[in-house]
């Protein structure tokens, strides 16, 4: 086995475990904008439009938690409707002595969310009034519950 | 809306099993020109073992973290080829058909645990009972007879006939477990009460008990099991785990002190943690590199890295038999002999993305407890890494602990395997979408306007 084969292999080896690293970091690079990895940007554009209507121009896409212990999760909004409090199935199980186990919720509704809060002790407070019925939230609006704070942005 | 990427998956994991036979081939070429007649076993047991894997989480955890695994799969398999490797230049006590056969054990414990645990909260519930087992484990060593425990003057093994495990190294999951469920239960008194001082908050001094008493059980063990390497894990987990649950830096402050002072003390009194500390600042003293248990290995571990270079000798080609245990402890080394700086800074990196996937676990989950795991487990796995590396390469004194996947070592291997299935648990938890609402929630709503 000559000395430049050998070289060869050296390098290239050495190229191929860095191509896998970067492979990684492509794969992981979807995932930097959500908890949750977005689906890969597909080839064919033919199947864009049957996906479930894209959150228009000025509609909140990511709920933030901006304060309280969970501070720095965001969940992605989708259709769903996501429900907040201490019970295990909610979609932000808070961990709070002041937060209800079914507190409140956020659904979509005509392009608007609206938060309801759900019979809670302490109630729920969007900026700095109590919600007691229904309301619309505005993007960057604050909502606190008990100790969470909470935030839709686009 | 939430993709699975299973397809980006396997493809990774091909990956990695083509780039471990690439390593063998080379290690084959390198060493006598020609392709190793073992190569395809090799390969088609490592394929097969991660194929078994990837089916076990693609069915019982099938929205886990695509990174995981093959990330997890490339360390491994890179260790078996240095160990194979090591074991041809003639070192004894380097086994490849060994840590082939552990590494199978080790994806069956992987696969159990994602079988067994189905939803890692039931976790939450046994917080003081795995505290409790977490203790027990790591007491057994030092409590049995040296003859049954000790080697090589460390007093950390359980030894049956032939067969040897550590315990601390299940420990530490249990324990991190223990840690995770009581900082969720008692965070928010550690966070709020106390008293500001300059620019630090000040915890009372009624809640420093938990951190004292770890403490004093890092200490125990640094004493009685001449095991420096553990202690240290221990106590760094918890106390970035405090950090993690708190945010107060006041804790972290108040642990670096506490362990550096203990450590300074322990120097002081303990021959054999002084005896580290001096091979660590005088390593190039010829006496001591002479001297019995001086600084031989280190140095030689340091020199082979050195021989290395940016590029590496090239797999083969280096002279891994000439560093004392090249294939356990100093198995970076000697990677860093043949694959030189840009090889090691690649495995780095390998480490660190399977760091990041599991704190990208951490920050996607919706509740506290798993938030400290994944927190807690993915910092044992940076901190262990940082702790070897930082010992071979000198920056801080050695303590033998192993190198994560790599290090031959059948306890280690199972305990980290372990500890990937419960990154994958959490990760499925965490990046499934939320359940849709059987009934149509949105007309209730309408109703009650």
């Amino acid at each position: 086995m000559s000395e430049l084969t050998l070289l060869l292999i050296r390098l290239a080896f050495l190229a191929v475990l860095w191509f896998f690293v970067i492979a990684a970091v492509g794969v992981i690079r979807t995932d930097l904008f959500g908890p949750r990895t977005a689906p890969a940007p597909t080839r064919k554009p033919v199947k864009q439009p049957r996906a479930v209507s894209k959150p228009k121009k000025g509609e909140p896409r990511q709920l933030i938690v901006t304060g309280g212990p969970l501070q720095g999760t965001i969940i992605n909004l989708t259709e769903t409707p996501i429900t907040i409090g201490r019970a295990n199935d909610a979609t932000l199980v808070l961990s709070d002595d002041y937060a209800s186990s079914r507190h409140a919720r956020l659904f979509p509704q005509d392009g608007q969310w609206i938060v309801e809060d759900l019979g809670s002790t302490n109630g729920t407070y969007l900026e700095r009034s109590k919600v007691t019925r229904p309301t619309p939230v505005p993007l960057g609006v604050p909502i606190r519950i008990g100790k969470t704070v909470i935030e839709l942005r686009k | 809306m939430t993709a699975k990427r299973r397809g980006a998956q396997l493809g990774m994991l091909a990956f990695a099993v083509l780039i471990v036979m690439g390593a063998y081939a080379s290690v084959g070429l390198g060493i006598n020109g020609k392709v190793p007649s073992g190569m395809l076993g090799y390969g088609l047991g490592l394929g097969g073992l991660m194929l078994a894997a990837y089916l076990v989480l693609a069915k019982w955890a099938p929205w886990a973290d695509p990174l995981l695994l093959p990330l997890v799969t490339l360390v491994n398999g890179i260790g078996l080829v240095m160990i194979y490797r090591i074991e041809l230049a003639g070192q004894a006590g380097a086994s490849a058909t060994n840590q082939l056969m552990w590494t199978a054990l080790g994806v069956v414990m992987f696969s159990a645990t994602l079988i067994v645990l189905k939803d890692h909260r039931a976790l939450q519930r046994l917080t003081y009972t795995a505290g409790f087992v977490g203790v027990v484990l790591m007491a057994i060593p030092a409590l049995l007879p040296g003859s049954l425990s000790e080697v090589q003057g460390a007093k950390i093994w359980i030894r049956i006939g032939g067969f040897s495990i550590q315990p601390g190294e299940f420990a530490k999951l249990a324990l991190v477990v223990f840690f995770a469920g009581y900082l969720v239960a008692k965070r928010d008194v550690l966070a709020l009460a106390g008293r500001r001082l300059l620019f630090i908050d000040l915890p009372r001094a009624r809640d420093l008990g938990p951190v004292l008493i770890t403490w004093g059980f890092a200490i125990a063990t640094l004493v009685l099991e001449k095991d420096l390497g553990t202690s240290l894990l221990l106590f760094g987990a918890f106390i970035a785990m405090l950090y993690i649950a708190t945010q107060r830096t006041s804790w972290v402050l108040i642990g670096i002190l506490l362990f550096v002072g203990g450590a300074f003390l322990a120097g002081q009194v303990f021959s054999h943690v002084e005896a580290r500390f001096n091979v660590w600042l005088h390593a190039e003293d010829p006496a001591l590199y002479d001297a019995g248990g001086g600084s031989y290995q280190l140095m030689q571990g340091m020199f082979a890295m050195g021989s290395g270079g940016i590029l590496g000798t090239g797999l083969g080609q280096g002279y891994p038999k000439l560093i004392p245990l090249s294939f356990s402890d100093f198995i970076f080394s000697a990677t860093g002999e043949e694959l030189g700086l840009t090889g090691l800074m690649a495995i780095l990196m390998i480490y660190a993305l399977i760091v990041q996937r599991g704190l990208r676990t951490s920050l996607a989950a919706r509740d506290p407890f798993t938030k400290l795991l994944a927190g807690g487990l993915s910092f044992i796995l940076a901190w262990q890494v940082f702790i070897i590396v930082g010992g071979v390469t000198r920056l801080i004194p050695l303590t033998g602990l192993v190198t994560p996947f790599m290090s031959a070592g059948g306890s280690a291997l199972l305990a980290n395997w372990m500890l990937i299935a419960l990154l994958v648990r959490m990760s499925d938890a965490a990046r499934r979408p939320p359940p849709q609402a059987i009934q149509d929630e949105g007309m209730t709503q309408v109703m009650q306007r």
